[in-house]
């Protein structure tokens, strides 16, 4: 009886810190297309660097913070926008005009303009922004969860 | 195994001969269920101490951040809002058990020789659990802890000869603010705690060293501490838990406005186990306040510590300790008048409800103009060339403008004209929108940057639909606008929502003869615009 009370009350008292500390917080998440670039300004198939400015939720606090992409115009109404970061350590690369790839700076992974590894280390194409084009307007949303990790 | 285990650790530790010599001790046959509430109240404290530190993990204890990330607790992360409750109602509930422990062991006459210092370090304990409660009314940082504290530390600095000393040690010169909460915060989480912990380790082994207290001519043989009083400890600590749970799980728990130093009508209320002293201080006005202060609480502290030296006569029944029951009957009526005037002499206040108020007041007290340019200023997106880094255009946020609002305005319109060579595309605003934008610019500086930031968006988009209803030809928002209807600053105390909400649509309904013509809003614009008008500061 002693032991059985006490389990009931260590469990009341522990379960709900549980939760507490390893539920994901009730977010109400939506996604937020930021008007990011005009396409009518970008040449097809030249990668650009893109900026453009995001709210992200950390805790109680909403900061708007800048944010970048490598834009690739497909076509009129279509485009793609890279996530500005290398998928091996998360270093910042670059377009290479004169070998038409990106190439990541820290260890050499390249990747062509559709955002596939061409060497290097990186274990994954290039992550990918969710794009919308209204007119000639780019919005980008939240980055899409990488396909084959 | 298991026997191995504990075998190979009693031998290393001598745990096992420890737990038994605790567990096993004798104790006086008349113990029984009257000695319960030690045991209940080192729970509660160890409770407290639990939840504290949980809630610790999501708080923030600054004053600009306080009040969210705790709103956040409650509101976004899940058995958030049972964690605090446990604490809120624990905190209560831990002063009840320990005025229960003390009146127990005082209507038994415990405290008698030799057990004066088991008793003086339980006041000093009685005392540590009411500095909880006052540290820790502080934190939550809503406008029912900024009042509480005011009243609390000017309490302290009417003290003679300490008052300023210790207004100063509670850093409440001047005004209360970050260093106060910073000290209240460090009192109630780094000095406290292991305070308590200390004396109630004095405690508990003084009253092993001398025994549970004997009922008189107890003489029959002594019972062991383990399992019958164990079990009757385990049964009340189970009962008051499931009090606790209950309270967390289905009472709400108060959380009101954001803290607010320009909220004059407020009626500040210290928590219902200070309420007496409260309503004592008013039978003292003028020179003789210090009386009600600090005289007769400091009174009241040595008496406590003074019982077991006062009442020195041999241990008789409970029954015929007369005075001791009068004693306490008279306190428990004294209190209980007392906390029962304080109630029933506070005013009735319209109930606010919790207003979406994130920010610092700092975007409070811009005119409705200036806090719609907010929100032009953000669905312009104008931040994302005019932002630190960017060389391209000026970081409006680091600099004190020095342009005029005529030459912000042809700025937005051609951009090209001003500056030539400018990337800058032309604004497609109002006009009016356009003077919104820029009467705020002319308002932003480095100073109040990034509290205008924070300002949150349905207030700022209240304040966009107030603008463009060109409310401001009839009322005035701090100090701005014409003065046909009235002000609408602290509108907030003076109506409630359902009603402003009703005042729109009819308003010959709600204000009989009001000029005012009724307004359409959509669902979304009446909330804003109403949020907006509620988070107006008085």
């Amino acid at each position: 009886m002693i032991y059985g009370l006490w389990g009931v009350i260590t469990s009341a008292l522990t379960l709900p810190a549980a939760v507490y500390l390893l539920f994901p917080p009730k977010v109400k998440k939506s996604t937020q297309w930021v008007d990011a670039a005009d396409l009518a300004q970008i040449q097809p198939k030249a990668p650009e660097e893109v900026v453009f400015r995001k709210n992200r939720v950390d805790g109680w606090k909403v900061t708007s913070e800048k944010s970048t992409a490598w834009v690739v115009k497909l076509a009129d109404s279509q485009a793609v926008a890279f996530s500005p970061q290398c998928t091996h350590l998360g270093c910042a690369y670059h377009w290479d005009e004169s070998n038409k790839h990106f190439l990541c700076p820290c260890h050499t992974s390249t990747f062509d303009i559709d955002g596939k590894v061409l060497s290097g280390p990186a274990p994954r194409p290039l992550d990918r922004f969710q794009v919308r084009v209204e007119g000639t307007k780019l919005l980008i949303g939240d980055l899409q969860k990488p396909e084959n990790v | 195994m298991s026997r191995k285990i504990i075998d190979w650790l009693e031998h290393r530790t001598g745990v096992e001969t420890a737990i038994k010599s605790f567990l096993y001790e004798d104790i006086p046959a008349s113990s029984g269920w009257h000695q319960v509430f030690g045991s209940i109240a080192l729970f509660l404290f160890l409770t407290q101490a639990f939840t504290g530190i949980m809630l610790a993990f999501n708080y923030a204890p600054t004053p600009g951040e306080a009040y969210n990330s705790l709103k956040y607790i409650i509101t976004e992360i899940t058995g958030g809002r049972m964690i605090r409750g446990l604490h809120h109602w624990g905190a209560s509930m831990i002063i009840v058990v320990v005025v229960l422990h003390m009146s127990q062991v005082f209507l038994y006459g415990a405290y008698k020789k030799p057990r004066e210092a088991t008793w003086m370090v339980g006041v000093v304990l009685l005392l540590l659990t009411l500095a909880y409660g006052l540290t820790g009314y502080l934190l939550p940082w809503d406008n029912r802890a900024y009042w509480g504290t005011v009243v609390a530390t000017q309490i302290a600095a009417s003290a003679p000869v300490m008052g300023p000393y210790l207004t100063r040690l509670l850093g409440g010169e001047g005004s209360i603010g970050v260093v106060t909460f910073a000290r209240f915060y460090a009192l109630h989480v780094l000095l406290l705690p292991p305070a308590t912990t200390i004396l109630i380790a004095i405690h508990v082994y003084l009253v092993r060293k001398h025994g549970v207290a004997p009922a008189v001519n107890d003489t029959a043989p002594k019972k062991r501490f383990f399992p019958e009083q164990v079990f009757k400890d385990t049964v009340a600590t189970f009962v008051a838990f499931a009090i606790l749970f209950t309270l967390a799980i289905a009472a709400k728990v108060p959380l009101e406005r954001l803290a607010d130093p320009t909220d004059t009508s407020y009626i500040p209320r210290p928590e219902w186990y200070f309420l007496f002293l409260f309503q004592t201080l008013k039978f003292f006005s003028g020179p003789l306040e210090v009386v009600g202060s600090i005289v007769l609480p400091t009174l009241a502290i040595m008496g406590l510590f003074a019982v077991p030296f006062i009442d020195r006569a041999a241990l008789t029944r409970v029954r015929k300790r007369t005075v001791a029951i009068g004693v306490l009957a008279f306190a428990a009526l004294g209190w209980g008048g007392l906390t029962a005037a304080a109630i029933a002499t506070t005013p009735n206040t319209i109930t606010v409800s919790v207003v979406d108020q994130e920010g610092p007041e700092g975007w409070q007290q811009l005119s409705a103009e200036e806090l719609a340019g907010i929100g032009y200023y953000r669905k312009e997106d104008c931040a994302s060339c005019h932002s630190p880094g960017n060389k391209l255009a000026a970081d409006l946020a680091s600099t004190t403008t020095k342009k005029t609002a005529a030459w912000m305005i042809a700025h937005f319109k051609q951009p090209q004209q001003n500056m030539p060579g400018t990337s800058m595309p032309s604004i497609q605003l109002s006009t009016p929108q356009m003077n919104a934008l820029a009467a705020f610019l002319l308002k932003w500086n480095p100073k109040n940057a990034r509290e205008l930031e924070a300002a949150p968006a349905v207030a700022v988009e209240g304040a966009m639909v107030y603008q463009g209803q060109k409310c401001g030809i009839c009322h005035q928002v701090n100090g701005v606008g014409q003065k046909m209807g009235p002000s609408l600053n602290g509108v907030a105390s003076r109506r409630s929502r359902e009603w402003i909400e009703e005042h729109f649509r009819d308003p010959q309904k709600m204000s009989p003869g009001s000029p005012m013509p009724p307004y359409k809003f959509s669902s979304r614009d009446m909330d804003r615009i109403v949020s907006y008008l509620l988070a107006l500061p008085i």
